[in-house]
């Protein structure tokens, strides 16, 4: 909210500096976004009168003049088509400086001295559509005669300090130039004086012209009228045109100006209806009828349904209430007797219709804040005493008011002690007094209780008493303690430590966590190669997602990651490792009842001079730190559509699915424009957690030595080394201490069909040194197993 | 005999002061001390000796044996010396060539700031609790004082699933689930993903990351929530930080506070950054409305609390001097190396 500081000043004497003045508001709660000393930049501009134009000896396009700046006559060149002699016009003196930093100074045109400039209304930093009388592409003429050298600051009003507020929505009442006044009024311990509002009436009874009808006080708790007779359209005055274009708002014509005027000054909006276009001497407000229709003010067509209220004049609507006045009856040049409407609506419902018709005007962002019924006479009055004054009509005697339940100001209990408590200060019973004082709350302090105006509606108890003690005793002067409340122990749990390990073992290994968005686009299904019937399309769908592209929440993590791997390797990254933690969102049911499942994932995805054996080996150094690696297989997964078949394996653990790794399917890669093999694994964290263990105990170190052999075996293909390694475990024996795989190799010498597997294996007794014997015994064991299991062949 | 033995010594030790190379030495060892070598043979002479000869020769043959292996010994670490010597001449290298790096990965950035912000209030005494992300109207807004037609719902623009769910807006519907299932004393963090429908760019982003607080006690005071605050504020920006606390308004807290650093650019004088005001906001906080204790199933008469909360994007935005917030979701390792 946009406030002249002048306009405040009419209702409370401000006298600091802009400074002062701004940080207290901020520190009491209204909180200064923003001001502007208007006119700043203007320096040494005034108002000169031409005496003479002639053309410019060299330049057709140019024109030499004589100008009168009051102190002397100046001669300025200028390229302006539209001036004539005798126009009064701003001048920019030499040494002069105007909005952007620019400076005007004696100079050369075309050989002609030029003292100075004359000013368009751009070139004064002032809005064009503002001022609708200014030339469209020339110089501004003054449409008065001013005292020539006079300051066109002064002309213009440009010696105001706009305020720009940032009111909080709980503060309905501070919309306004009276609000902010009374704030101001409280912060500096001054008085505050509310407007006097006295109404010039003509004989006549208002009655006589209209009655009022609500039909829903639930949504419509007020409607006053009055109205208007001999209504003369004209502009306003410079006064309320500076005021309005200040605050922000466009000067139109008086009577619109004046409902906008008012509006900024008490914060209620207003309607004028041209009382003659209305149908009956009644206005009846009730809800809209489905299927009804009106076309507002703005020329748009509006399609109602039945919580929507209207107002009509028993028959026709002529407004949609609180947002938007009809076309129908809106004033014109043309008018002769207004309907002045001042009302009071349900500041939800009039949210709620100005949400589903898409139609925020200034009226219904007001009234959606909820305002206080008990303003709406003061509101007409003001408007009527200001038409008077303006000499816009002559206002009938007598004001309709329908007001079915009077709102009544509520009293409720004060604790000194518990304010205190609450804040940790100590006031005494008497400062308190005075900021309640300060904020019109009236004190009974034998009851210990205060009358709230209707216009605080967000003073309920102790806790909102407490914020405006606070603000007004200053928040910067409650010291700081730090809290004496029973002791806690901060600590992470089991599963963030879990989280802890998994990101650190990541990044230890090389890897970059990476974050996306937990919601995408529908297509990535089609994109990931999942086909039509896979539960991962089961998805929650957001009602009123950003566009498509955000508009459902993931089942599934790969999207992200390919697309992050995707960037990288189109910005000719050489290779990128990169893991993310993130949630995916699967529905028990679907559309959704209840609480969706939100499962944690360990997503790796990772391209460059790599193959499925880093993937895998990444994931077994990362269970090994969880603990849990002996109790972790793996197995060949040819059932996910978007892996390479060949390529891919599930990871289980005590049977249960803990995820996969795997080469992405070429076909996939190529949808996401990667042009290098992609390994990607997909962990859930929660059965990281079942299966982790974290507990370690002491083994101790060998005392003995220990023995090993190596043997190489030609085996059919098909044959997994799993299996080799399941017949070592099992027949290996206690003294069996570990085996390791260190060649594979298929070629020349090798039988087609065949591969050669080479292991080293070894033993170790941890009481005694292995004989020869013993060594070899197991060993016959295993090769035993390996022959006749399956079909081993040693090679010697 | 007896000259034949000096003459062998003399010979030896006068070869072997003259040895250069390892490969010489063994040369000369084989030639006196081998089994066919000169002393060996003449040991074998000793048989024709007498038998007072025999003693006294042999014990010269040993002495000379020993003087002979003695110098052999020597001289053969005096050249091992050399050669070590030299070898390490040789290999002088070049020390300012970059070295083998290892593999080493990185947080990102966002979630180093929540880990730092983390540890401030672990070491407070704050557990850290976490919740959906999809949402019910009721822990979204109900319990937070945020009935069906307050103003509020429009400032923060929601995603809905349906009438009854939605994408939680704040971390807040996390403090309610903990106050309804833990007593009092309460005191934890709440970061996580929230969702508001801001469209994407330099400074907004549809989804977001806020840490949130909340402290439910007996005697919990407006001066706490400051000071705890005000040390937070000095742990994560520097003692040298001024902090401010405006009144604001939020539904759910009772009084309500912004809190400002001094602008971490200017230090407080005043710059484009601060908009020349001299402070940034950081945070909103304040007393847990007694509506939103009540609602929970605490009794606001017995206990009183404060929450906090803040956005991550802004403070690492700030910490780390990024300007584009849509660098946190490309994931571009280039950008990821830097922190």
């Amino acid at each position: 909210m946009n406030i002249p500081m002048s306009w405040l000043k009419d209702y409370v004497s401000i006298d600091c500096d802009i400074k002062t003045f701004v940080d207290a508001m901020t520190m009491s709660g209204s909180n200064v976004e923003n001001y502007l000393e208007q006119g700043k930049e203007i320096d040494k501009v005034v108002v000169g009168k031409i005496l003479s134009i002639e053309k410019h000896p060299d330049a057709d396009k140019l024109l030499v003049t004589k100008v009168d700046v009051g102190s002397e006559i100046i001669q300025i060149v200028t390229g302006a088509s539209n001036i004539k002699e005798g126009d009064y016009i701003p001048v920019a003196l030499n040494g002069s400086s105007l909005p952007g930093g620019i400076k005007i100074k004696t100079g050369k045109l075309r050989g002609i001295e030029s003292q100075g400039m004359m000013c368009s209304i751009d070139e004064l930093g002032l809005e064009k559509e503002d001022y609708p009388e200014a030339a469209e592409d020339g110089i501004y003429i003054l449409s008065e005669e001013y005292p020539l050298g006079t300051d066109i600051k002064e002309v213009f009003g440009l010696n105001d300090i706009v305020v720009e507020y940032e009111i909080t929505s709980n503060r309905s009442d501070c919309f306004s130039v009276i609000g902010i006044a009374r704030e101001a009024a409280a912060t500096f311990k001054l008085p505050f004086k509310y407007p006097e509002i006295k109404v010039k009436e003509i004989e006549g009874n208002a009655s006589d012209f209209i009655s009022i009808e609500i039909d829903n006080p639930d949504l419509c708790p007020r409607y006053a009228a009055r109205i208007i007779k001999n209504v003369k359209i004209q502009p306003s005055p410079k006064w309320m045109k500076q005021r309005l274009i200040a605050a922000g708002v466009r000067p139109i014509n008086n009577i619109v100006d004046i409902t906008n005027y008012v509006m900024l000054e008490m914060g209620q909006p207003m309607h004028a209806f041209d009382y003659d276009k209305l149908k009956n001497k009644k206005i009846l407000v009730r809800n809209a009828k489905a299927g009804e229709k009106i076309m507002t003010l703005d020329g748009e067509d509006r399609n109602l349904d039945e919580s929507m209220l209207l107002i009509t004049d028993g028959e026709s609507p002529i407004a949609i209430g609180g947002v938007m006045g009809g076309e129908e009856t809106k004033v014109t040049e043309e008018t002769k007797t207004i309907l002045f409407e001042s009302a009071n609506f349900n500041g939800a419902n009039i949210r709620l219709t100005a949400k589903k018709l898409g139609l925020r005007s200034d009226a219904s962002v007001k009234y959606s804040k909820g305002l206080d019924p008990n303003i709406v006479i003061d509101v007409l009055n003001r408007a009527s005493q200001l038409v008077v004054e303006l000499g816009a009509g002559e206002v009938v005697e007598g004001i309709v008011d329908a007001y079915p339940a009077k709102r009544e100001p509520k009293t409720i209990p004060y604790s000194v002690e518990k304010i205190n408590s609450l804040l940790g200060i100590t006031l005494s019973e008497e400062e308190m007094i005075d900021y309640f004082s300060s904020l019109e709350f009236k004190v009974n302090k034998e009851a210990k209780t205060l009358t709230i105006p209707t216009f605080r509606p967000d003073i309920e108890g102790n806790a909102d008493l407490a914020e405006e003690v606070a603000r007004l005793y200053g928040y910067d002067k409650i010291t700081t303690t730090l809290e004496r409340g029973t002791p806690t122990v901060g600590k992470k749990t089991y599963s963030q430590k879990i989280e802890d390990i998994i990101k650190n073992t990541m990044e230890g290994q090389g890897f970059y966590e990476i974050m996306n968005y937990t919601f995408e686009s529908p297509k990535v299904f089609d994109k990931l190669n999942i086909s039509e019937n896979d539960d991962l399309r089961k998805v929650i769908t957001i009602s009123n997602p950003l566009g498509e592209d955000f508009s459902i929440m993931r089942t599934q993590t790969l999207n992200g990651m390919l697309t992050s791997l995707s960037t990288n390797f189109n910005r000719r990254n050489e290779e990128a490792l990169l893991y993310e933690v993130g949630k995916v969102y699967i529905a028990k049911e679907l559309p959704l009842k209840e609480l969706p499942e939100e499962k944690s994932k360990l997503t790796i995805g990772m391209y460059g001079e790599l193959d499925f054996y880093d993937i895998k080996g990444t994931v077994e150094v990362l269970f090994e730190k969880l603990g849990m690696s002996d109790k972790v297989e793996y197995n060949l997964e040819q059932g996910l559509s978007w892996m390479h078949p060949g390529r891919c394996a599930s990871i289980s653990c005590n049977n249960k699915e803990l995820g996969y790794i795997g080469e992405l399917h070429p076909n996939v890669a190529k949808n996401y424009d990667i042009n290098t093999r992609v390994y990607l694994g997909v962990i859930d964290i929660s059965m990281i957690e079942e299966a982790a263990n974290l507990d370690r105990v002491y083994k101790p170190l060998p005392k003995y030595p220990a023995v090993s052999r190596d043997i190489a075996m030609l085996v059919k293909d098909e044959v997994l080394v799993k299996d080799i390694e399941n017949i070592i475990k099992q027949r290996g024996g206690k003294i069996l201490e570990s085996y390791s795989l260190f060649d594979v190799y298929k070629g020349k010498q090798i039988q087609e069909g065949y591969k050669s597997v080479a292991y080293s294996i070894t033993f170790r007794a941890s009481d005694r040194t292995l004989t020869e014997e013993e060594v070899n015994k197991a060993m016959k064991k295993i090769i035993n197993g390996l022959e006749t299991n399956l079909e081993a062949h040693l090679r010697e | 005999m007896k000259d034949k033995l000096q003459a062998i010594r003399n010979q030896a030790i006068s070869l072997l002061n003259d040895v250069k190379e390892l490969k010489a030495l063994d040369e000369i060892r084989v030639e006196y001390l081998g089994k066919k070598g000169q002393l060996t043979q003449v040991l074998r002479g000793m048989k024709d000796l007498s038998a007072e000869e025999r003693p006294i020769i042999g014990q010269l043959a040993n002495e000379v044996r020993d003087e002979i292996e003695q110098k052999l010994e020597e001289v053969k670490n005096k050249l091992l010396e050399e050669e070590q010597e030299k070898k390490l001449k040789e290999e002088v290298i070049d020390v300012t060539m970059p070295g083998k790096k290892k593999k080493t990965g990185r947080r990102h950035p966002m979630n180093l700031v929540l880990e730092e912000i983390t540890e401030i209030f672990l070491g407070m005494g704050y557990k850290i609790a976490d919740g959906p992300e999809i949402e019910t109207d009721y822990y979204n807004f109900e319990a937070l004082n945020i009935p069906k037609d307050h103003p509020a719902r429009d400032e923060q623009d929601t995603f809905y699933i349906n009438q009854d769910f939605m994408l939680r807006t704040a971390t807040s519907p996390i403090q309610v689930r903990v106050m309804e299932k833990q007593k009092p004393p309460v005191r934890i963090i709440c970061p996580g993903k929230v969702y508001r429908s801001d469209a994407v760019d330099a400074t907004h982003s549809p989804v977001f990351h806020q840490i949130e607080g909340l402290v439910v006690d007996k005697n919990i005071t407006f001066s706490d929530l400051k000071g705890v605050l005000e040390v937070f504020a000095k742990e994560l920006f520097g003692d040298k930080v001024n902090v401010r606390f405006r009144p604001h308004f939020f539904p759910f807290t009772e009084p309500s506070a912004e809190m400002d650093v001094s602008c971490v650019v200017c230090g407080g004088k005043g710059c484009n950054v601060c908009k020349g005001s001299g402070w940034t906001e950081i945070l909103g906080c304040g007393m847990v409305h007694p509506n939103v204790l009540r609602m929970a199933g605490i009794d606001p008469e017995e206990y009183t609390g404060f929450a906090f909360g803040m956005g991550l994007e802004r403070l690492a935005m700030s910490k780390y001097g990024i300007k584009d917030l849509r660098l946190f979701v490309e994931n571009d390792i280039r950008f990821l190396k830097q922190f």
